[in-house]
């Protein structure tokens, strides 16, 4: 190709030949490499048409949006019938949470956003501000979703329920179960005996325990642990019971993330001067936890899901008002629809936890930038 | 030649008799030695004679089973409270660098005089640019460790070091994991260090820079000093045979 003669040390940089970069090149590596490969894309783009072809047709074209019973969406049109989640989306997401106060999870939830804000985000403007609010909205979701404060009406846990249980459960156990699971996993590798021996013995304790016994001990036995005349309602004690289950995964995640972290980086904190609890929040904990990013994030999303086991002490989850709405003879025998809304829930959530995960990790790898 | 103007006869460290032990492994075998203030010590040796045990032993990254080691009047027992005053007092360089990646390089440097020493966060700053300044790489101050060369990297760490404001500096095989072509950057470095009347503890392979700066220098075989001289007698004639074949080995390739 090039005749071209260069003196030595001034051969200049020639760009790649082309259709090896860019668009094409990839379409080129990736799809149509050799013949078999050709083969295998036109396949799968045949069978991914038909595949979606049928199923956006019964989840939209013939799908029917509203109607009173099963009978009739049927006798509308032959796709899904979503009247099922539309007649009920009031249950499916706040329960039986009365009507008239149901402004009262909106606001919670909305805020809450705000509230975790800055947590999420460390570059936000403002951050110190918006921090003290995330120090204060446990408090203030407390009081506003439960009620019994500043005339505001007392909601009893039994009328909590759907998406809004899932999210109280699930956020309020991920929040408390990272700290105790950071501690665990410090006091597992701590030189006191006796913290080293009480962090082991809980973590292998709720590690070797399905989560569906504690919620069972949770439900029934707690109770008499408790000094007399106490009386946590159940859903306290299964968020406990949660918060637990989860921190001892976590330990073992974060630990796994300690134990990455090369010798010499201790050697050189102590070689500074600095104490066993500077090493751990400068040193040790940032550069654990980044690597225990994935796994952190798996027993978060584990925990979410999980959430759902609640149904077996009578709680009603989303699955729970599900199973409500298809007892029910109008709507009997649409599982498909019902849970394939509660599934496109959890999913929406566990992939948003999953993509801000991959945001961190990014954001925070500090080798190349 | 890099002349010492300010050494005194105190002794800022001493080693008395000290024996050390990995489990039923003896690596030290008796060492005394005393360095007195200003004065620049480097310690050769082949691989596995404890050089690297021995300084590790002074801030007391290791721990010492028998004798005594006193640093600054201080002499080095389990309490953590002496310990502390004596790691901020000596500074230490590492092989592998031992940045902190997560940190900036700024970050690097001052977060061991913030929290401490318990300097204000604008003084800490000012003296690391200053630092940083003075081993040639302010501008690499907001950079993360893993942007830099392997010789920046180890500049970083002596200016990290030195941001203690330490009275003594222990160099372990500063040199050893760098390419050849950075070796010299670290070198110079030190050299300047040296002008400046810090007293140096060196471990190092680099002959060149014993014979430029050490006031003497120390071979070490099997745990134990064979034989400790000024650079000019270290090498040109050697009284030990271990210490003869060591140097034929280094030098002659």
């Amino acid at each position: 190709m090039s005749t071209e003669m260069y003196k030595p040390g001034s051969y200049p940089n020639l760009p790649p030949p082309p259709g090896t970069v860019g668009f094409y090149g990839w379409i080129r590596n990736n799809l149509f490499s050799s013949i078999s490969n050709t083969l295998l894309t036109i396949v799968s783009v045949v069978l991914v048409y038909y595949l979606i072809d049928g199923i956006i047709g019964w989840f939209f074209f013939d799908a029917v949006f509203d109607a009173d019973s099963k009978i009739e969406c049927r006798k509308i049109n032959d796709g899904a019938c979503w009247a099922v989640i539309t007649r009920r989306v009031g249950q499916f997401v706040y329960g039986f949470y009365p009507e008239a106060e149901r402004w009262r999870i909106d606001i919670s939830f909305l805020t809450m956003f705000i509230a975790f804000a800055p947590l999420l985000y460390p570059d936000l403007p403002k951050r110190k501000w918006l921090l003290w609010f995330s120090g204060i909205f446990p408090f203030f979701a407390f009081i506003l979703i439960n009620g019994g404060f500043f005339g505001l009406a007392k909601i009893e846990y039994s009328l909590f329920g759907g998406f809004m249980l899932t999210v109280i459960l699930g956020v309020t156990g991920i929040v408390c179960s990272l700290p105790i699971g950071i501690l665990l996993a410090l006091g597992r590798q701590s030189k006191l005996t006796v913290v080293r021996t009480l962090s082991i013995c809980f973590i292998e304790f709720m590690r070797g325990v399905p989560l569906i016994t504690l919620l069972f001990v949770a439900s029934s036995m707690l109770n008499y642990f408790m000094p007399p005349g106490t009386n946590f309602s159940i859903l306290v004690r299964v968020i406990i019971m949660f918060t637990f289950f989860s921190a001892a995964y976590i330990a073992e995640v974060i630990r796994g993330g300690i134990q990455a972290i090369p010798k010499g980086q201790y050697e050189a904190a102590d070689a500074l001067g600095m104490n066993y609890w500077q090493t751990t929040r400068f040193i040790t904990l940032p550069q654990a936890l980044k690597i225990s990013i994935p796994g952190i994030m798996n027993t978060f999303i584990g925990l979410y899901k999980d959430t759902t086991l609640v149904v077996v002490i009578g709680l009603l989850d989303p699955l729970g008002i599900g199973r409500a709405a298809l007892a029910d003879t109008k709507w009997n025998g649409l599982s498909t629809e019902t849970y394939l809304f509660v599934a496109l829930f959890f999913f929406v959530s566990c992939f948003a936890m999953s993509r801000y995960s991959l945001w961190l990790e990014n954001k925070l790898n500090t080798d190349h930038k | 030649m890099v002349k010492n103007k300010n050494k005194l006869s105190k002794p800022v460290i001493e080693i008395k008799e000290m024996h050390k032990w990995f489990g039923t492994f003896h690596v030290l075998k008796n060492i005394s030695l005393g360095v007195n203030q200003g004065e620049r010590i480097v310690i050769c040796g082949p691989s596995g004679s404890g050089k690297s045990t021995l300084i590790r032993c002074i801030n007391r990254l290791e721990v010492h089973q028998k004798g005594d080691i006193i640093v600054n009047d201080v002499k080095l027992t389990g309490d953590l409270k002496n310990l502390e005053s004596i790691r901020s007092d000596v500074g230490m360089v590492f092989q592998s660098f031992n940045l902190f990646p997560h940190l900036t390089v700024l970050e690097n440097c001052t977060l061991a005089p913030i929290w401490v020493k318990g300097l204000p966060k604008k003084e800490a700053n000012e003296l690391a640019m200053e630092l940083l300044t003075r081993v040639k790489i302010p501008e690499q101050a907001l950079k993360f460790p893993g942007q830099l060369s392997g010789g920046q990297q180890q500049r970083v760490a002596i200016a990290r070091s030195l941001c203690m404001q330490p009275k003594i500096m222990l160099f372990d095989e500063p040199t050893s994991a760098l390419d050849p072509e950075m070796i010299k950057e670290v070198l110079d470095t030190m050299i300047e260090l040296a002008e400046t009347g810090m007293t140096m503890l060196v471990v190092t392979h680099e002959m060149g820079f014993a014979k430029k700066v050490a006031d003497s220098v120390i071979f070490m075989d099997e745990g134990e000093i064979i034989e400790q001289s000024d650079p000019k007698n270290f090498f040109n004639n050697p009284k030990n045979d271990r210490t003869k074949l060591f140097l034929s080995q280094i030098l002659n390739h």
